[in-house]
């Protein structure tokens, strides 16, 4: 019996993070229209904005901040439905919940690898549509900056609704209604930085804010994810 | 000698019908246990509590006679679990797929992937991604876990579904050798199991409730 139960090798929480971050990454690689569905809803509504409400520099480039953050945003929603769907119906999430690992680790590192496919190209995006809009060459630093934070905040807190509505055939909307209201603080600052930017005025204050937030949504939502999904698949 | 899992007073309601209750059993090391009963009986949903991935549940689980919640590392360090869906991505190879779970699995062991895969007839599908395989050779890639691990319990629900023949009997053949050198086995299946030696049969119809 006990030669049968050896831990031959003690798996260390970096490697089980780099293995799931590793995976997620080859998978969304390998299934090219999730990574690039986000990106061409965010370069839509930015480039429909002009056609539909005006097209003048002086008007676009006022409301340049809002209308990129909001696009970022609702990208990021849309691809949250993604996040533990195929895993909880292929029985992957199963075997995740029932290994030794803490569940934590494995829900941040997979947060982390759908903010890399997601976030992070939004915001190395960004200029590009910022530009478009007649944003202030000023405010491109300011934009870049609450994007590459933002964005991982709304990963974060996405995923605790995506892992609350895992379960039901359709959680899209739902997902919509749980974290929208949590979204909002974040467009708020977000967009309250690139203005700042934009006019000139110092930001730092607001971006420190908006690392407060990322810095309490890192320590709390991997908890909030972890029983979310728990909860989701043992119902 | 003293039981590895020690299910007492057990009892699980659904949809306001009782699936099981008072249903108390023990697993030993070196026990197969056969879960049987129609469908509907409650197989997936006693398996899925053992296992501890449903807590819709009343009675008490020992795990080495102490309380399961106590040490559910120990526990979870210990368990093999098959369940319906086999756990594989379509997206990824057989070997990366297994690589995953030796990578979230302590007890997982790489070494033996080759061997493990050639066991279960995937030799030369290492490098075809899994959705291009067939739902009997993705299940397979599944199952060659069962060759790679050291944990001592298994819980396999309807491990042989979409299996062949030969598939079916070397599978048996690994339960037989697993129970002999000590390990212990739950499974629900609706084959004979005639090639894996002294099995208890536990009938879920007889605590059926109304």
């Amino acid at each position: 019996m006990a030669n049968m139960h050896t831990n031959t090798a003690e798996v260390s929480l970096f490697t089980l993070f780099g293995a799931v971050l590793k995976r997620d990454l080859l998978l969304s690689f390998r299934n090219k229209s999730d990574l690039v569905n986000p990106l061409i809803f965010f370069v839509m509504v930015a480039t429909l904005f002009p056609l539909g409400v005006s097209p003048q520099p002086n008007f676009l480039s006022e409301v340049a901040p809002g209308v990129v953050w909001v696009a970022a945003l609702l990208a990021t929603l849309l691809s949250l439905d993604s996040l533990f769907r195929s895993d909880y119906e292929d029985g992957t999430l199963e075997q995740v919940i029932l290994s030794p690992q803490p569940l934590m680790v494995v829900c941040f590192a997979k947060v982390v690898g759908h903010w890399m496919t997601t976030g992070l190209p939004l915001t190395l995006l960004s200029p590009l549509i910022g530009l478009m809009l007649f944003l202030p060459a000023e405010g491109m630093f300011g934009l870049l900056s609450s994007l590459l934070i933002g964005t991982f905040t709304l990963s974060l807190v996405g995923a605790i609704g995506a892992g609350l509505t895992v379960g039901l055939k359709r959680g899209g909307v739902l997902i919509s209604l749980v974290v929208l209201p949590l979204y909002i603080p974040v467009l708020i600052f977000g967009s309250g930085v690139v203005e700042a930017a934009a006019m000139g005025i110092p930001y730092d204050g607001f971006l420190a804010i908006m690392g407060a937030m990322l810095a309490l949504g890192c320590v709390l939502a991997p908890v909030a994810i972890s029983a979310a999904v728990k909860i989701s698949v043992s119902g | 000698m003293e039981s590895l899992l020690k299910v007492v007073d057990l009892f699980c309601e659904r949809d306001e019908r009782i699936l099981f209750d008072k249903l108390s059993f023990d697993v030993n090391s070196g026990q197969l246990l056969q879960v049987v009963g129609p469908n509907g009986s409650g197989k997936t949903t006693l398996l899925r509590i053992l296992s501890g991935l449903s807590s819709y549940y009343e009675g008490d689980l020992f795990w080495k006679s102490k309380p399961i919640a106590d040490q559910r590392e120990d526990f979870a360090t210990s368990l093999l679990y098959f369940g319906h869906q086999p756990g594989v991505k379509g997206a990824l190879t057989p070997e990366e797929n297994l690589r995953w779970y030796c990578a979230i699995h302590p007890a997982m062991d790489d070494r033996n992937l080759a061997q493990a895969l050639e066991k279960v007839g995937l030799a030369g599908y290492e490098d075809v991604p899994c959705h291009s395989l067939s739902a009997g050779q993705n299940r397979r890639v599944s199952l060659a876990r069962l060759y790679m691990t050291h944990a001592p319990l298994w819980i396999l629900d309807e491990p042989f579904t979409a299996i062949d023949k030969q598939g079916v009997a070397e599978k048996e053949a690994l339960l037989a050798q697993h129970v002999e050198q000590g390990g212990s086995v739950i499974l629900t299946t609706h084959h004979d199991l005639s090639n894996s030696g002294p099995i208890t049969r536990l009938n879920l119809e007889e605590y059926m409730g109304t």
